[in-house]
Protein backbone atom coordinates (compact mmCIF):
# COMPACT_ATOMS: atom_id res chain seq x y z
CA UNK A 1 0.00 0.00 0.00
CA UNK A 2 1.46 3.47 -1.29
CA UNK A 3 2.82 5.77 1.93
CA UNK A 4 -0.48 8.55 1.21
CA UNK A 5 -2.97 5.24 2.06
CA UNK A 6 -1.12 3.96 5.15
CA UNK A 7 -1.30 7.42 6.47
CA UNK A 8 -4.90 7.54 5.31
CA UNK A 9 -5.81 4.15 7.17
CA UNK A 10 -3.96 5.22 10.49
CA UNK A 11 -6.08 8.93 10.53
CA UNK A 12 -8.94 6.95 10.22
CA UNK A 13 -7.79 4.52 13.39
CA UNK A 14 -7.68 7.45 15.30
CA UNK A 15 -10.63 9.08 14.43
CA UNK A 16 -12.48 5.38 15.71
CA UNK A 17 -10.05 5.27 18.22
CA UNK A 18 -11.60 8.74 19.60
CA UNK A 19 -14.85 8.64 18.34
CA UNK A 20 -16.06 4.47 19.17
CA UNK A 21 -13.23 3.24 21.49
CA UNK A 22 -15.92 3.83 24.57
CA UNK A 23 -18.83 2.12 23.04
CA UNK A 24 -16.20 -0.62 22.01
CA UNK A 25 -15.05 -1.00 25.76
CA UNK A 26 -18.94 -1.24 26.75
CA UNK A 27 -19.58 -3.99 24.61
CA UNK A 28 -16.25 -5.74 25.66
CA UNK A 29 -16.79 -5.44 29.31
CA UNK A 30 -20.43 -7.22 28.63
CA UNK A 31 -18.54 -10.02 26.83
CA UNK A 32 -15.54 -10.65 28.92
CA UNK A 33 -17.14 -9.98 31.72
CA UNK A 34 -14.35 -7.99 33.40
CA UNK A 35 -12.96 -4.66 33.39
CA UNK A 36 -9.23 -5.51 33.11
CA UNK A 37 -9.54 -8.00 30.51
CA UNK A 38 -11.85 -5.36 28.23
CA UNK A 39 -9.29 -3.10 28.65
CA UNK A 40 -6.46 -4.67 27.62
CA UNK A 41 -9.25 -6.49 24.64
CA UNK A 42 -9.94 -2.53 23.57
CA UNK A 43 -5.97 -2.02 23.30
CA UNK A 44 -5.15 -5.29 21.91
CA UNK A 45 -7.70 -5.23 19.21
CA UNK A 46 -6.48 -1.65 18.04
CA UNK A 47 -3.10 -2.71 18.09
CA UNK A 48 -3.99 -5.48 15.83
CA UNK A 49 -5.73 -3.12 13.69
CA UNK A 50 -2.85 -0.92 12.96
CA UNK A 51 -1.11 -4.16 11.95
CA UNK A 52 -3.49 -5.56 9.42
CA UNK A 53 -5.41 -2.68 8.04
CA UNK A 54 -2.19 -0.59 5.76
CA UNK A 55 -2.32 -3.75 4.09
CA UNK A 56 -5.51 -5.19 3.96
CA UNK A 57 -7.10 -1.85 3.91
CA UNK A 58 -10.32 -0.85 6.31
CA UNK A 59 -13.21 -3.50 6.74
CA UNK A 60 -16.64 -3.26 6.01
CA UNK A 61 -17.53 -2.47 9.59
CA UNK A 62 -14.84 -1.30 11.73
CA UNK A 63 -16.65 -0.73 15.15
CA UNK A 64 -17.56 -4.72 14.63
CA UNK A 65 -14.14 -5.90 13.62
CA UNK A 66 -12.53 -4.37 16.73
CA UNK A 67 -15.18 -6.03 18.79
CA UNK A 68 -14.71 -9.15 17.87
CA UNK A 69 -10.97 -8.62 17.16
CA UNK A 70 -10.88 -7.48 21.07
CA UNK A 71 -12.64 -10.16 21.89
CA UNK A 72 -10.82 -12.90 19.98
CA UNK A 73 -7.17 -11.95 21.46
CA UNK A 74 -8.98 -12.16 24.86
CA UNK A 75 -10.16 -15.89 24.53
CA UNK A 76 -6.83 -16.31 23.28
CA UNK A 77 -4.98 -14.89 25.88
CA UNK A 78 -6.90 -16.68 28.62
CA UNK A 79 -6.60 -20.02 26.99
CA UNK A 80 -2.73 -19.49 26.79
CA UNK A 81 -2.95 -18.51 30.69
CA UNK A 82 -4.81 -21.41 31.67
CA UNK A 83 -2.66 -23.47 29.58
CA UNK A 84 0.41 -22.02 31.14
CA UNK A 85 -1.19 -22.60 34.71
CA UNK A 86 -1.35 -26.65 33.28
CA UNK A 87 -4.86 -26.73 33.15
CA UNK A 88 -4.12 -27.47 29.14
CA UNK A 89 -7.43 -30.36 30.48
CA UNK A 90 -9.57 -27.87 30.96
CA UNK A 91 -10.58 -26.62 27.60
CA UNK A 92 -14.14 -26.60 28.44
CA UNK A 93 -13.37 -23.14 30.01
CA UNK A 94 -11.93 -21.81 27.15
CA UNK A 95 -14.76 -22.97 24.83
CA UNK A 96 -17.32 -21.58 27.35
CA UNK A 97 -16.43 -18.55 26.66
CA UNK A 98 -16.42 -18.36 23.44
CA UNK A 99 -20.14 -20.19 23.16
CA UNK A 100 -21.15 -16.82 24.64
CA UNK A 101 -20.36 -15.86 21.20
CA UNK A 102 -22.79 -12.84 20.25
CA UNK A 103 -24.03 -12.08 16.71
CA UNK A 104 -22.52 -9.44 14.68
CA UNK A 105 -22.69 -6.29 16.78
CA UNK A 106 -25.26 -3.65 15.60
CA UNK A 107 -24.88 0.14 16.48
CA UNK A 108 -28.35 0.18 19.24
CA UNK A 109 -26.16 -3.02 20.87
CA UNK A 110 -23.52 -0.83 21.42
CA UNK A 111 -25.34 2.17 22.76
CA UNK A 112 -27.12 -0.62 24.64
CA UNK A 113 -23.72 -1.88 25.97
CA UNK A 114 -22.61 2.13 26.82
CA UNK A 115 -25.64 2.41 29.21
CA UNK A 116 -25.47 -1.07 30.88
CA UNK A 117 -21.80 0.42 31.99
CA UNK A 118 -23.29 3.84 33.14
CA UNK A 119 -25.59 2.19 35.18
CA UNK A 120 -23.13 -0.14 36.33
CA UNK A 121 -20.89 2.29 37.00
CA UNK A 122 -23.62 4.31 39.31
CA UNK A 123 -24.82 1.60 41.24
CA UNK A 124 -25.76 2.71 44.94
CA UNK A 125 -23.76 -0.18 45.91
CA UNK A 126 -20.83 2.03 45.16
CA UNK A 127 -19.73 4.76 46.91
CA UNK A 128 -21.17 8.12 45.80
CA UNK A 129 -17.49 9.33 44.88
CA UNK A 130 -16.61 6.41 43.56
CA UNK A 131 -19.21 6.41 41.16
CA UNK A 132 -18.55 9.67 39.69
CA UNK A 133 -14.87 8.69 39.27
CA UNK A 134 -15.81 5.40 37.46
CA UNK A 135 -18.26 6.96 35.02
CA UNK A 136 -15.61 9.48 33.96
CA UNK A 137 -12.86 6.75 33.60
CA UNK A 138 -14.88 4.02 32.12
CA UNK A 139 -17.73 5.55 30.26
CA UNK A 140 -16.10 8.98 28.92
CA UNK A 141 -12.56 7.09 28.79
CA UNK A 142 -11.05 10.93 31.01
CA UNK A 143 -7.79 9.46 32.47
CA UNK A 144 -7.35 9.33 36.09
CA UNK A 145 -5.22 12.66 36.33
CA UNK A 146 -7.82 14.14 34.30
CA UNK A 147 -10.23 13.59 36.51
CA UNK A 148 -8.35 14.45 39.58
CA UNK A 149 -7.40 17.88 37.81
CA UNK A 150 -11.00 18.35 37.46
CA UNK A 151 -11.94 17.89 41.08
CA UNK A 152 -9.02 19.09 42.85
CA UNK A 153 -8.32 15.63 44.24
CA UNK A 154 -4.55 14.15 44.40
CA UNK A 155 -4.68 11.38 41.74
CA UNK A 156 -4.03 8.67 43.73
CA UNK A 157 -6.95 8.79 45.86
CA UNK A 158 -9.04 8.74 42.72
CA UNK A 159 -7.24 5.70 41.45
CA UNK A 160 -7.91 4.05 44.31
CA UNK A 161 -11.54 5.34 44.45
CA UNK A 162 -11.89 3.84 41.14
CA UNK A 163 -9.88 0.41 42.45
CA UNK A 164 -11.84 -0.38 45.48
CA UNK A 165 -15.25 0.47 42.82
CA UNK A 166 -14.04 -1.99 40.79
CA UNK A 167 -13.20 -4.65 43.51
CA UNK A 168 -16.83 -4.55 44.63
CA UNK A 169 -18.07 -4.80 41.21
CA UNK A 170 -16.41 -7.88 40.90
CA UNK A 171 -16.54 -9.50 44.33
CA UNK A 172 -19.93 -8.42 45.04
CA UNK A 173 -21.46 -9.37 41.51
CA UNK A 174 -23.08 -6.30 40.82
CA UNK A 175 -23.95 -7.07 37.40
CA UNK A 176 -23.86 -5.27 34.28
CA UNK A 177 -26.70 -4.63 32.97
CA UNK A 178 -29.82 -2.04 32.21
CA UNK A 179 -32.13 -2.60 35.84
CA UNK A 180 -35.53 -4.00 35.37
CA UNK A 181 -38.52 -1.60 35.03
CA UNK A 182 -39.52 -1.60 38.69
CA UNK A 183 -36.35 -0.91 39.46
CA UNK A 184 -35.57 1.76 36.88
CA UNK A 185 -36.62 4.79 38.44
CA UNK A 186 -34.31 4.64 41.47
CA UNK A 187 -32.09 3.46 39.55
CA UNK A 188 -32.04 6.11 36.81
CA UNK A 189 -32.70 8.79 39.69
CA UNK A 190 -28.88 7.69 40.74
CA UNK A 191 -27.46 8.17 37.36
CA UNK A 192 -29.60 11.11 36.72
CA UNK A 193 -27.33 12.80 40.20
CA UNK A 194 -24.17 11.55 38.70
CA UNK A 195 -24.49 13.15 35.63
CA UNK A 196 -25.55 16.37 37.31
CA UNK A 197 -22.62 16.42 39.60
CA UNK A 198 -20.12 15.83 36.23
CA UNK A 199 -22.12 19.10 34.72
CA UNK A 200 -21.92 21.33 37.49
CA UNK A 201 -18.21 20.55 38.39
CA UNK A 202 -17.66 21.55 34.62
CA UNK A 203 -19.95 24.15 34.77
CA UNK A 204 -19.10 26.20 38.11
CA UNK A 205 -16.25 28.62 37.45
CA UNK A 206 -15.43 28.38 40.64
CA UNK A 207 -11.61 26.82 40.50
CA UNK A 208 -9.29 24.44 38.30
CA UNK A 209 -8.17 24.53 34.87
CA UNK A 210 -11.19 26.09 33.03
CA UNK A 211 -10.33 24.02 29.70
CA UNK A 212 -10.63 20.55 31.73
CA UNK A 213 -14.08 21.90 33.30
CA UNK A 214 -15.61 22.76 30.31
CA UNK A 215 -14.64 18.92 28.92
CA UNK A 216 -16.52 17.70 31.84
CA UNK A 217 -19.63 19.78 31.28
CA UNK A 218 -19.34 18.46 27.33
CA UNK A 219 -18.96 14.68 28.67
CA UNK A 220 -22.27 15.39 30.80
CA UNK A 221 -24.26 16.59 27.98
CA UNK A 222 -23.14 13.77 26.00
CA UNK A 223 -24.19 11.23 28.84
CA UNK A 224 -27.58 12.76 28.94
CA UNK A 225 -27.87 12.47 25.48
CA UNK A 226 -27.23 8.92 25.51
CA UNK A 227 -29.56 8.17 28.18
CA UNK A 228 -32.70 10.22 26.29
CA UNK A 229 -31.84 8.25 23.71
CA UNK A 230 -32.43 4.82 25.02
CA UNK A 231 -34.85 5.88 28.12
CA UNK A 232 -37.02 8.60 26.82
CA UNK A 233 -38.01 9.39 30.53
CA UNK A 234 -39.48 12.85 31.33
CA UNK A 235 -36.41 13.19 33.90
CA UNK A 236 -33.86 12.14 31.95
CA UNK A 237 -35.09 14.65 29.16
CA UNK A 238 -35.31 17.42 32.20
CA UNK A 239 -32.20 17.16 33.25
CA UNK A 240 -30.35 17.28 29.24
CA UNK A 241 -33.06 20.13 28.93
CA UNK A 242 -31.25 21.56 32.00
CA UNK A 243 -27.66 21.07 31.07
CA UNK A 244 -28.29 22.26 27.68
CA UNK A 245 -29.91 25.68 28.49
CA UNK A 246 -27.30 26.62 31.25
CA UNK A 247 -24.92 25.73 28.46
CA UNK A 248 -26.47 28.03 26.30
CA UNK A 249 -25.22 31.01 28.24
CA UNK A 250 -21.52 29.37 28.84
CA UNK A 251 -19.83 32.02 26.74
CA UNK A 252 -21.50 35.11 28.39
CA UNK A 253 -21.60 34.42 32.23
CA UNK A 254 -18.23 36.26 32.74
CA UNK A 255 -15.91 38.55 31.69
CA UNK A 256 -12.55 38.18 29.59
CA UNK A 257 -11.14 38.75 32.95
CA UNK A 258 -13.20 36.52 34.99
CA UNK A 259 -15.37 38.62 36.33
CA UNK A 260 -19.05 37.50 36.99
CA UNK A 261 -21.73 38.71 34.99
CA UNK A 262 -25.45 38.16 36.33
CA UNK A 263 -28.25 36.79 34.03
CA UNK A 264 -29.86 40.46 33.57
CA UNK A 265 -26.74 41.92 32.21
CA UNK A 266 -25.59 39.10 29.74
CA UNK A 267 -24.71 39.14 26.23
CA UNK A 268 -28.28 38.04 25.09
CA UNK A 269 -27.55 37.74 21.21
CA UNK A 270 -24.69 35.67 22.06
CA UNK A 271 -26.96 32.46 24.06
CA UNK A 272 -26.01 29.63 21.78
CA UNK A 273 -29.79 29.60 20.57
CA UNK A 274 -29.27 26.07 18.78
CA UNK A 275 -28.85 24.85 22.14
CA UNK A 276 -31.85 26.45 23.54
CA UNK A 277 -34.48 25.37 21.07
CA UNK A 278 -33.30 22.02 21.96
CA UNK A 279 -33.63 22.54 25.57
CA UNK A 280 -36.89 23.86 24.90
CA UNK A 281 -37.81 20.87 22.86
CA UNK A 282 -37.18 19.10 25.21
CA UNK A 283 -38.75 20.99 28.10
CA UNK A 284 -42.01 20.74 26.60
CA UNK A 285 -41.42 17.12 25.69
CA UNK A 286 -41.22 16.36 29.52
CA UNK A 287 -44.32 18.30 30.79
CA UNK A 288 -46.33 16.41 27.82
CA UNK A 289 -45.93 13.58 29.79
CA UNK A 290 -47.46 14.73 32.97
CA UNK A 291 -45.15 12.84 34.74
CA UNK A 292 -43.05 16.36 35.90
CA UNK A 293 -39.89 15.86 38.61
CA UNK A 294 -37.23 18.17 39.73
CA UNK A 295 -35.40 18.73 36.49
CA UNK A 296 -37.79 19.45 34.26
CA UNK A 297 -38.98 21.92 36.17
CA UNK A 298 -35.97 23.30 37.02
CA UNK A 299 -35.17 23.24 33.28
CA UNK A 300 -38.45 24.52 32.78
CA UNK A 301 -37.35 27.97 34.62
CA UNK A 302 -34.36 27.97 32.78
CA UNK A 303 -36.50 28.11 28.96
CA UNK A 304 -38.37 30.98 30.92
CA UNK A 305 -35.06 33.15 31.04
CA UNK A 306 -33.36 31.86 27.97
CA UNK A 307 -36.37 32.93 25.93
CA UNK A 308 -37.28 36.41 26.96
CA UNK A 309 -35.19 38.63 24.55
CA UNK A 310 -34.35 40.93 26.96
CA UNK A 311 -34.28 40.61 30.46
CA UNK A 312 -37.07 43.25 31.22
CA UNK A 313 -39.43 40.86 29.07
CA UNK A 314 -39.09 38.03 31.71
CA UNK A 315 -42.17 35.93 32.85
CA UNK A 316 -41.75 36.66 36.18
CA UNK A 317 -45.09 35.07 36.58
CA UNK A 318 -44.35 31.97 35.08
CA UNK A 319 -41.00 31.39 37.19
CA UNK A 320 -42.65 31.63 40.45
CA UNK A 321 -45.46 29.09 39.64
CA UNK A 322 -42.69 27.27 38.28
CA UNK A 323 -41.09 27.42 41.75
CA UNK A 324 -44.34 27.11 43.74
CA UNK A 325 -44.01 23.40 42.07
CA UNK A 326 -40.68 22.95 42.29
CA UNK A 327 -41.00 23.43 45.65
CA UNK A 328 -44.03 21.00 46.56
CA UNK A 329 -41.50 18.32 44.87
CA UNK A 330 -38.38 19.11 46.50
CA UNK A 331 -38.96 21.24 49.40
CA UNK A 332 -35.52 22.59 50.33
CA UNK A 333 -34.83 25.62 51.74
CA UNK A 334 -32.81 26.64 48.89
CA UNK A 335 -35.57 26.52 46.35
CA UNK A 336 -37.49 28.44 48.58
CA UNK A 337 -34.61 31.18 48.34
CA UNK A 338 -34.62 31.34 44.87
CA UNK A 339 -38.90 31.78 44.53
CA UNK A 340 -38.25 34.79 47.17
CA UNK A 341 -36.05 36.34 44.53
CA UNK A 342 -38.14 35.55 41.62
CA UNK A 343 -40.89 37.45 43.94
CA UNK A 344 -38.88 40.20 44.40
CA UNK A 345 -38.73 40.87 40.64
CA UNK A 346 -42.80 39.54 40.13
CA UNK A 347 -43.69 42.01 43.13
CA UNK A 348 -40.91 44.23 43.76
CA UNK A 349 -38.22 43.80 46.68
CA UNK A 350 -40.31 44.84 49.77
CA UNK A 351 -42.32 41.64 48.85
CA UNK A 352 -38.99 39.58 48.28
CA UNK A 353 -37.48 40.99 51.52
CA UNK A 354 -40.42 39.67 53.23
CA UNK A 355 -40.50 36.28 52.26
CA UNK A 356 -36.46 36.33 52.65
CA UNK A 357 -36.77 37.07 55.78
CA UNK A 358 -39.71 34.69 56.80
CA UNK A 359 -37.35 32.04 55.47
CA UNK A 360 -34.08 33.29 57.42
CA UNK A 361 -35.87 32.94 60.51
CA UNK A 362 -36.30 29.47 60.07
CA UNK A 363 -32.42 29.35 60.99
CA UNK A 364 -31.32 26.69 58.17
CA UNK A 365 -29.68 29.50 55.20
CA UNK A 366 -28.05 31.48 58.11
CA UNK A 367 -24.69 30.24 56.94
CA UNK A 368 -25.61 30.10 53.09
CA UNK A 369 -23.90 33.50 51.64
CA UNK A 370 -26.79 33.43 48.61
CA UNK A 371 -29.12 34.06 50.94
CA UNK A 372 -27.03 37.01 52.40
CA UNK A 373 -26.47 38.12 49.15
CA UNK A 374 -29.93 38.50 48.15
CA UNK A 375 -31.01 40.42 51.20
CA UNK A 376 -28.00 43.11 50.38
CA UNK A 377 -29.25 43.19 47.11
CA UNK A 378 -33.55 43.32 48.03
CA UNK A 379 -32.53 46.14 50.42
CA UNK A 380 -30.15 47.99 48.02
CA UNK A 381 -32.89 48.36 45.85
CA UNK A 382 -35.48 49.46 48.51
CA UNK A 383 -32.57 52.18 49.33
CA UNK A 384 -31.91 50.60 53.02
CA UNK A 385 -28.16 51.07 52.51
CA UNK A 386 -27.14 50.03 56.17
CA UNK A 387 -28.72 46.81 56.09
CA UNK A 388 -27.50 45.88 52.66
CA UNK A 389 -23.69 47.04 53.95
CA UNK A 390 -24.24 44.74 56.76
CA UNK A 391 -25.81 41.82 54.19
CA UNK A 392 -23.39 41.69 51.91
CA UNK A 393 -20.31 41.84 54.54
CA UNK A 394 -22.21 38.64 56.18
CA UNK A 395 -22.45 36.98 52.19
CA UNK A 396 -18.62 37.67 51.50
CA UNK A 397 -17.64 36.45 54.76
CA UNK A 398 -19.34 33.32 53.81
CA UNK A 399 -18.19 32.96 49.82
CA UNK A 400 -15.18 31.50 49.28
CA UNK A 401 -15.03 31.36 45.35
CA UNK A 402 -12.89 34.49 43.99
CA UNK A 403 -14.57 35.50 41.14
CA UNK A 404 -18.29 35.62 43.12
CA UNK A 405 -16.34 37.58 46.08
CA UNK A 406 -15.18 39.98 43.91
CA UNK A 407 -18.78 40.62 42.55
CA UNK A 408 -20.25 41.22 46.08
CA UNK A 409 -17.38 43.37 46.77
CA UNK A 410 -17.77 45.67 43.89
CA UNK A 411 -21.59 45.61 44.44
CA UNK A 412 -20.89 46.47 48.28
CA UNK A 413 -18.59 49.14 47.36
CA UNK A 414 -20.49 50.68 45.09
CA UNK A 415 -23.09 51.54 47.28
CA UNK A 416 -23.66 55.00 48.65
CA UNK A 417 -22.09 56.40 52.36
CA UNK B 1 -29.62 -26.79 70.05
CA UNK B 2 -28.00 -24.73 67.08
CA UNK B 3 -25.74 -22.25 67.71
CA UNK B 4 -24.67 -19.50 65.27
CA UNK B 5 -20.89 -18.81 65.24
CA UNK B 6 -20.01 -15.33 63.96
CA UNK B 7 -16.42 -14.77 63.10
CA UNK B 8 -14.96 -11.29 63.90
CA UNK B 9 -11.43 -10.03 62.50
CA UNK B 10 -9.94 -6.80 61.93
CA UNK B 11 -8.77 -6.09 58.79
CA UNK B 12 -5.19 -6.67 59.82
CA UNK B 13 -5.95 -9.79 60.64
CA UNK B 14 -8.21 -10.16 57.66
CA UNK B 15 -6.43 -13.38 56.06
CA UNK B 16 -4.06 -14.27 59.25
CA UNK B 17 -6.21 -17.41 59.44
CA UNK B 18 -5.11 -19.72 56.02
CA UNK B 19 -8.05 -21.09 54.00
CA UNK B 20 -6.38 -24.68 54.63
CA UNK B 21 -6.84 -24.40 58.38
CA UNK B 22 -10.56 -23.34 57.83
CA UNK B 23 -11.02 -25.91 55.24
CA UNK B 24 -9.94 -28.63 57.73
CA UNK B 25 -11.80 -27.44 60.75
CA UNK B 26 -14.69 -27.60 58.70
CA UNK B 27 -14.25 -31.61 57.43
CA UNK B 28 -13.51 -31.90 60.90
CA UNK B 29 -16.92 -30.50 62.33
CA UNK B 30 -18.84 -32.21 59.22
CA UNK B 31 -16.96 -35.88 60.29
CA UNK B 32 -18.24 -35.22 63.81
CA UNK B 33 -22.00 -34.32 62.65
CA UNK B 34 -21.75 -30.78 64.15
CA UNK B 35 -21.50 -28.53 60.88
CA UNK B 36 -24.47 -27.46 59.08
CA UNK B 37 -23.28 -24.85 57.09
CA UNK B 38 -20.54 -22.11 56.91
CA UNK B 39 -19.14 -19.57 54.65
CA UNK B 40 -15.87 -17.10 54.29
CA UNK B 41 -16.96 -13.39 53.38
CA UNK B 42 -15.27 -11.22 50.97
CA UNK B 43 -14.52 -8.06 53.12
CA UNK B 44 -16.49 -5.25 54.55
CA UNK B 45 -15.97 -2.47 51.68
CA UNK B 46 -17.93 -4.98 49.46
CA UNK B 47 -20.99 -4.81 51.64
CA UNK B 48 -24.27 -3.17 50.56
CA UNK B 49 -26.94 -2.14 53.30
CA UNK B 50 -30.11 -2.30 52.54
CA UNK B 51 -33.54 -0.50 54.58
CA UNK B 52 -36.76 0.10 53.56
CA UNK B 53 -38.66 3.13 55.25
CA UNK B 54 -42.29 4.21 53.75
CA UNK B 55 -42.44 1.12 51.12
CA UNK B 56 -39.06 2.76 49.72
CA UNK B 57 -35.65 0.58 49.13
CA UNK B 58 -32.90 2.57 49.92
CA UNK B 59 -29.22 0.86 49.17
CA UNK B 60 -26.25 2.13 50.44
CA UNK B 61 -22.13 1.49 50.25
CA UNK B 62 -20.42 0.01 52.85
CA UNK B 63 -21.56 -1.73 56.35
CA UNK B 64 -23.24 1.47 57.64
CA UNK B 65 -25.62 -0.24 60.26
CA UNK B 66 -26.83 2.17 62.73
CA UNK B 67 -24.60 0.78 66.10
CA UNK B 68 -27.53 0.45 68.36
CA UNK B 69 -28.42 -1.61 66.16
CA UNK B 70 -27.72 -5.55 66.73
CA UNK B 71 -27.32 -9.02 64.99
CA UNK B 72 -30.81 -10.32 65.36
CA UNK B 73 -30.35 -12.92 62.51
CA UNK B 74 -29.05 -14.41 59.61
CA UNK B 75 -30.33 -15.33 56.08
CA UNK B 76 -27.81 -17.36 53.09
CA UNK B 77 -29.78 -16.56 49.83
CA UNK B 78 -28.51 -17.69 46.36
CA UNK B 79 -29.22 -15.04 44.09
CA UNK B 80 -28.35 -14.52 40.49
CA UNK B 81 -26.31 -11.17 41.20
CA UNK B 82 -26.39 -7.73 43.40
CA UNK B 83 -29.32 -6.73 41.93
CA UNK B 84 -31.19 -9.32 43.44
CA UNK B 85 -29.63 -10.11 46.43
CA UNK B 86 -30.58 -6.78 46.95
CA UNK B 87 -34.53 -7.32 45.91
CA UNK B 88 -34.26 -10.63 47.97
CA UNK B 89 -33.12 -8.22 51.23
CA UNK B 90 -35.52 -5.62 50.78
CA UNK B 91 -38.46 -8.48 51.56
CA UNK B 92 -37.08 -9.34 54.64
CA UNK B 93 -38.90 -7.95 57.29
CA UNK B 94 -36.61 -6.70 59.81
CA UNK B 95 -36.07 -4.10 56.39
CA UNK B 96 -38.63 -1.77 57.35
CA UNK B 97 -37.25 -1.19 61.09
CA UNK B 98 -33.57 -1.86 60.87
CA UNK B 99 -30.85 -2.56 57.73
CA UNK B 100 -30.29 -5.61 56.34
CA UNK B 101 -26.23 -5.77 55.35
CA UNK B 102 -25.44 -7.94 51.95
CA UNK B 103 -21.95 -9.44 52.19
CA UNK B 104 -20.93 -11.59 49.04
CA UNK B 105 -19.65 -14.83 50.45
CA UNK B 106 -16.48 -16.67 48.90
CA UNK B 107 -14.55 -19.68 48.38
CA UNK B 108 -11.89 -21.34 50.68
CA UNK B 109 -8.87 -21.32 48.19
CA UNK B 110 -7.10 -24.37 48.69
CA UNK B 111 -4.35 -26.33 46.93
CA UNK B 112 -6.26 -29.47 45.05
CA UNK B 113 -5.10 -31.95 47.34
CA UNK B 114 -6.96 -30.36 49.88
CA UNK B 115 -9.95 -29.50 47.89
CA UNK B 116 -9.48 -33.52 47.03
CA UNK B 117 -9.90 -34.42 50.96
CA UNK B 118 -12.15 -32.48 51.76
CA UNK B 119 -14.73 -34.36 48.76
CA UNK B 120 -14.24 -37.74 49.87
CA UNK B 121 -16.38 -39.05 52.33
Amino acid sequence: MPAPEIARVSAEIDKLYRKDSRRIFATLIRLLGDFERAEEALHEAFRAAMEKWPSEGLPQNPVAWLVSAGRFKSIDKQRRDQRFEHLEDRPDVAESLADQAPPLEEKEELEDDRLRLVFTCCHPALAPDAQVALTLREVCGLATEEIAAAFLTPAPTIAQRIVRAKAKIRDANIPYQVPSREELPTRLESVLRVVYLVFNEGYSASSGDSATRADLSGEAIRLGRLIVELIPEPEAQGLLALMLLHESRRETRATADGELILLDEQDRSRWNRALITEGADLVRTAFGTQRIGPYAVQAAIAAVHAEAPRAADTDWREIVGLYDLLLRLTPSPIVALNRTVAIAMRDGPQAGLTALDDLLAGGELEGYQLAHAARADFCRRLGRHAEAREAYRRAIDLTNQVPARRFLEKRLAALPV
Amino acid sequence: MKYLCLVYLSPEEWNSAPDEACMACGNELRASGHFITGTPLHPTHTATTVRVRNGQVSVTDGPFAETKEQLAGFYLIDARDLNEAIQIASKIPPAQFGSIEVRPTRELVVSPQHAAAAAAP
